[in-house]
C-alpha cells in the first residue's frame, strides 16, 4: 500500500508540468489558434524562472518570471501569427527553435547552479494521516496549483459569458466579428494565456521538479502536451486525465530500474515518446471525432478586411 | 475593424508580390544583423569588432570556405527534401531523427564490412542511409495516411526515439571496444570515409551528392508531372482532391522525399567530418534545415544561399566562442531570429501597408488618397 501511495505521488508530480502547458495550448486552441511553440516557451519560462529564482533565492518570483516569460514569448507569436497572419504552423516551429536556442544562450551560466527547489507541503496533522495524508495532503504547492488552474478552465470554457465568446471566435471567427467581438484580441489573450501556463510548466520544471537547469532540459514535454489536446479531444477533464498517463509512464524508467529489470535504460527513455505516437494514432483513427471536437477555425488566420 | 490605433492598416494584395517573396528573406537578413548589433552591443562588446570574428573572420581562409560548405552541405541536402513536403503542406519535422538513423543504417554497413576495401562501400553506406531516413519517416506517413494522426507530432516524437536508439547503440553493441568507454564507434576504415580531395581541408564528396539531389529535388519539383500534382495539393487541396490527386500519395512522397535526404546527410555526417558514430553527431542540422527552407523559399537556388548563410551562422558561433568568449549557443539564437523575421516579412507578400487617415466625424475613414475604405 505504501509503494501504491508513493507511485500516486510521484506520478502527480510528473505529470504536472503536462497539465500546466497542455491546459494553457487548449484554451489557445479553443480560440482558433494553434501554437506549436510549447516546448520553446516551456525552456524559456524553465531558464527565466531558475536564474530569477537562484539570484533573488526567491523560488515564488522565479515562478512568477518564468510565467511572465512565457507570456512575452507568446506575444511574440501573438504579433506574427495573428497581426502579420503569418502560417501558423511555421511561426509556432519559429518559437520553439528560438525558445531552443534563447534559453541555452541565456542559461549557460546557470548549467551548475544548485538551489533548493519548492518543497511538498507539510499540514500539521492532516500530512500525518495514514494513507490519506500522503494521498492529498503532501504535494508540492504547484501540483495543487495545477488542479485548481483545471478547474478554473473547466469553469470558465463552460460556465461563463467570456469563456463562451472564446469558444465561438475559434469556432466561427467571422460571426464572432459580425456581432461585434474584438476577435484579434480575444486570440491574443487566448495565446497570452497558453504562453503564461507554458512558462509556468517549465518554472514548475526548474524550481520544483528537478530543480535545476539544463539545456533542453523540458525533453519534449511541449510536444508532448500539443499531443495530449488532441488525444483529449479539447476537452480539459480528458488533459488532466491523460496528463497523469503520461506521468505514469515517464516513471516506468525509474520504477523498472528500481526492480531491478534488465532493459537498457535508452529503451525505458523512449517509452512515453512511443507512448505518445501509439495514442495519438489510436484517438485519431477516427477522423470525425476529431472533426467534430476540434475548434472549426484552428489553424486559420482571421482578417476583418 | 481590428484596425489598431497606428494609422496604418493592412490592405488584402489582388495577387501575391512576387517582388516581396523575394525580398522578404534579404530583410529578414538585414533584420537579424540589425538585431546581432544590438545584442552584442548590449553584451558589452564591441559590435563592430563581434561582427568581424561572427562573419567575416570564417570566411577570410580557404579553411574558412571549406568548413562552410562542409556545414551547407547536409543543411541544402535536408531542406531539399522537406521543401518538398512543405510545398504540399505536408509538415515532417523530424528530419533529425531520419538523419540520426540514416547515419546508424550507414554507418553499421562500415562497421559491419570494417575490413572491407571494396569502392562499392560508401555507394552502399549512401543507399543505405536513404533507406534508413525513409523508414523512420515511413512511420508518420504510415500513421498518418492509415489513422489522421498528425505528421507535426509523431515526427518530432520520432526524434527523440532516434537520439536514444543511437545512445543504446554507441554505449552498447556498437561501442569500441578500445575507445576508453567513451560511448562512440570504431573509427570507420579508410573505404568508408568520404575522400576530401584537398589536404588539410575537411571537405569532401559529400557536396556533390548534396549538389546533385538540390538539382534533382529542382527538376522534380518543377518539371515533373508528380512535382504539379504535389504543388497543387499544396496551394489547393481541395482542387487537388477533385482533380483525383491522391492525398495519400502526396503525404508519402513528401516524407519520404525528406527522410532519404536526411539519412543521406547523416551518412554524409558519420563518414565525413565525424568518421565514426557519435551521440552528438548533428549539431542541429535536422532543424536547422527547417529554417533554410522557409528562408530559401522552398526553391533550389534560395535554398543554396540560405544555407550557406545558415552554416556562417554556425561557424560564427564557434568563432564568437573562441574570439569573444561569447557561447556558441548564440547560433541557435540568431537562426530563430531569422526565422522570425522572415515570416513578419512575408506578411508583404499578400498585403500592403496603407496609410489611413483617423476617421472623420462622419465615422467614414479614408486611405492616404482620399477613398474610403
Amino acid at each position: 500500500m505504501d509503494q501504491f501511495t508513493q507511485l500516486v505521488v510521484l506520478t502527480l508530480a510528473a505529470g504536472t508540468p503536462l497539465v500546466f502547458a497542455a491546459l494553457g495550448e487548449l484554451v489557445t486552441e479553443k480560440a482558433g489558434v494553434l501554437n506549436l511553440g510549447v516546448e520553446g516557451m516551456m525552456l524559456v519560462g524553465a531558464v527565466t524562472a531558475f536564474a530569477v529564482a537562484a539570484t533573488t533565492s526567491s523560488h515564488w518570483l522565479g515562478v512568477a518570471a518564468g510565467i511572465a516569460a512565457g507570456a512575452l514569448m507568446s506575444l511574440v507569436f501573438g504579433v506574427l501569427a495573428l497581426s502579420l497572419m503569418a502560417n501558423q504552423v511555421a511561426s509556432g516551429l519559429a518559437l520553439s527553435l528560438f525558445g531552443l536556442g534563447l534559453s541555452a544562450f541565456a542559461g549557460l551560466s546557470f548549467v551548475s547552479v544548485v538551489i533548493d527547489g519548492i518543497r511538498a507541503v507539510t499540514i500539521p496533522v492532516l500530512s500525518a494521516l495514514p494513507i490519506v495524508g500522503k494521498l492529498v495532503f503532501s504535494h508540492n504547492p504547484l501540483v495543487y496549483l495545477s488542479l485548481l488552474l483545471f478547474a478554473a478552465v473547466q469553469f470558465f470554457l463552460y460556465r461563463t459569458r467570456a469563456g463562451l465568446v472564446l469558444r465561438a471566435v475559434g469556432e466561427s471567427p467571422q460571426s464572432a466579428h459580425a456581432i461585434g467581438y474584438p476577435v484579434i484580441a480575444i486570440r491574443y489573450a487566448a495565446v497570452m494565456f497558453g504562453g503564461a501556463c507554458s512558462g509556468l510548466a517549465g518554472a514548475y520544471l526548474a524550481v520544483a521538479y528537478t530543480p535545476l537547469w539544463v539545456e533542453g532540459m523540458t525533453a519534449g514535454r511541449g510536444w508532448i502536451a500539443l499531443a495530449l489536446v488532441v488525444f483529449a479531444t479539447w476537452k480539459p477533464w480528458r488533459v488532466l486525465a491523460g496528463a497523469y498517463l503520461f506521468g505514469g509512464v515517464t516513471l516506468a524508467q525509474f520504477q523498472a530500474q528500481a526492480m531491478g529489470l534488465d532493459v537498457a535504460s535508452q529503451f525505458l527513455a523512449m517509452l512515453p515518446y512511443l507512448a505518445t505516437i501509439i495514442v495519438l494514432a489510436i484517438i485519431s483513427r477516427d477522423a470525425t471525432t476529431i472533426r467534430l471536437n476540434a475548434p472549426a477555425s484552428l489553424g486559420r488566420p482571421f482578417h476583418a478586411g | 475593424m481590428t484596425t489598431l490605433r497606428v494609422p496604418l492598416r493592412l490592405e488584402a494584395r489582388p495577387a501575391p508580390s512576387r517582388v516581396a517573396a523575394l525580398a522578404s528573406p534579404l530583410i529578414a537578413a538585414i533584420a537579424t544583423l540589425v538585431v546581432g548589433f544590438v545584442l552584442f552591443t548590449a553584451l558589452g562588446r564591441d559590435p563592430f569588432a563581434a561582427f568581424h570574428a561572427f562573419f567575416i573572420k570564417p570566411l577570410d581562409s580557404a579553411y574558412g570556405l571549406s568548413e562552410l560548405l562542409l556545414k551547407a552541405s547536409p543543411l541544402m541536402l535536408i531542406a531539399t527534401g522537406l521543401a518538398v513536403g512543405y510545398r504540399a503542406n505536408v509538415w515532417n519535422i523530424g528530419a533529425e531523427g531520419q538523419l540520426l538513423v540514416g547515419a546508424i543504417a550507414g554507418g553499421g554497413l562500415a562497421l559491419a564490412f570494417d575490413t572491407s576495401a571494396s569502392a562499392l562501400l560508401l555507394p552502399a553506406m549512401i543507399v543505405a542511409g536513404a533507406l534508413g531516413g525513409m523508414a523512420w519517416a515511413s512511420i508518420p506517413a504510415w500513421l498518418r495516411t492509415r489513422f489522421h494522426a498528425n505528421e507535426i507530432l509523431v515526427s518530432l516524437m520520432l526524434v527523440y526515439v532516434a537520439t536514444h536508439l543511437l545512445s543504446w547503440l554507441v554505449h552498447g553493441p556498437w561501442r569500441d571496444p578500445e575507445g576508453f568507454n567513451f560511448p562512440q564507434s570504431k573509427l570507420f576504415q579508410d573505404a568508408a570515409l568520404l575522400p576530401a580531395p584537398f589536404e588539410g581541408l575537411r571537405i569532401n564528396a559529400g557536396l556533390w551528392v548534396s549538389f546533385g539531389m538540390v538539382a534533382a529535388g529542382y527538376v522534380f519539383m518543377q518539371k515533373s508531372f508528380a512535382g504539379f500534382q504535389m504543388r497543387v495539393a499544396g496551394l489547393a487541396p481541395a482542387a487537388a482532391n477533385y482533380a483525383g490527386i491522391s492525398a495519400a500519395r502526396t503525404v508519402w512522397m513528401s516524407m519520404l522525399a525528406g527522410g532519404a535526404c536526411a539519412g543521406i546527410a547523416g551518412v554524409q555526417e558519420a563518414a565525413g567530418p565525424v568518421g565514426q558514430l557519435l551521440p552528438t553527431l548533428s549539431p542541429g542540422y535536422g532543424f536547422a534545415a527547417i529554417i533554410v527552407a522557409f528562408v530559401g523559399r522552398l526553391h533550389a537556388v534560395g535554398i543554396v544561399l540560405a544555407s550557406l548563410l545558415m552554416s556562417l551562422l554556425y561557424l560564427g558561433g564557434e568563432s564568437a566562442q573562441l574570439n569573444l568568449a561569447l557561447p556558441s549557443s548564440v547560433t541557435g539564437l540568431f537562426q530563430g531570429t531569422l526565422l522570425f523575421f522572415l515570416l513578419a516579412a512575408d506578411v508583404l507578400i499578400h498585403f500592403r501597408v496603407r496609410r489611413v487617415q483617423p476617421a472623420r466625424e462622419d465615422g467614414v475613414t479614408r486611405n492616404a488618397r482620399g477613398e474610403t475604405a
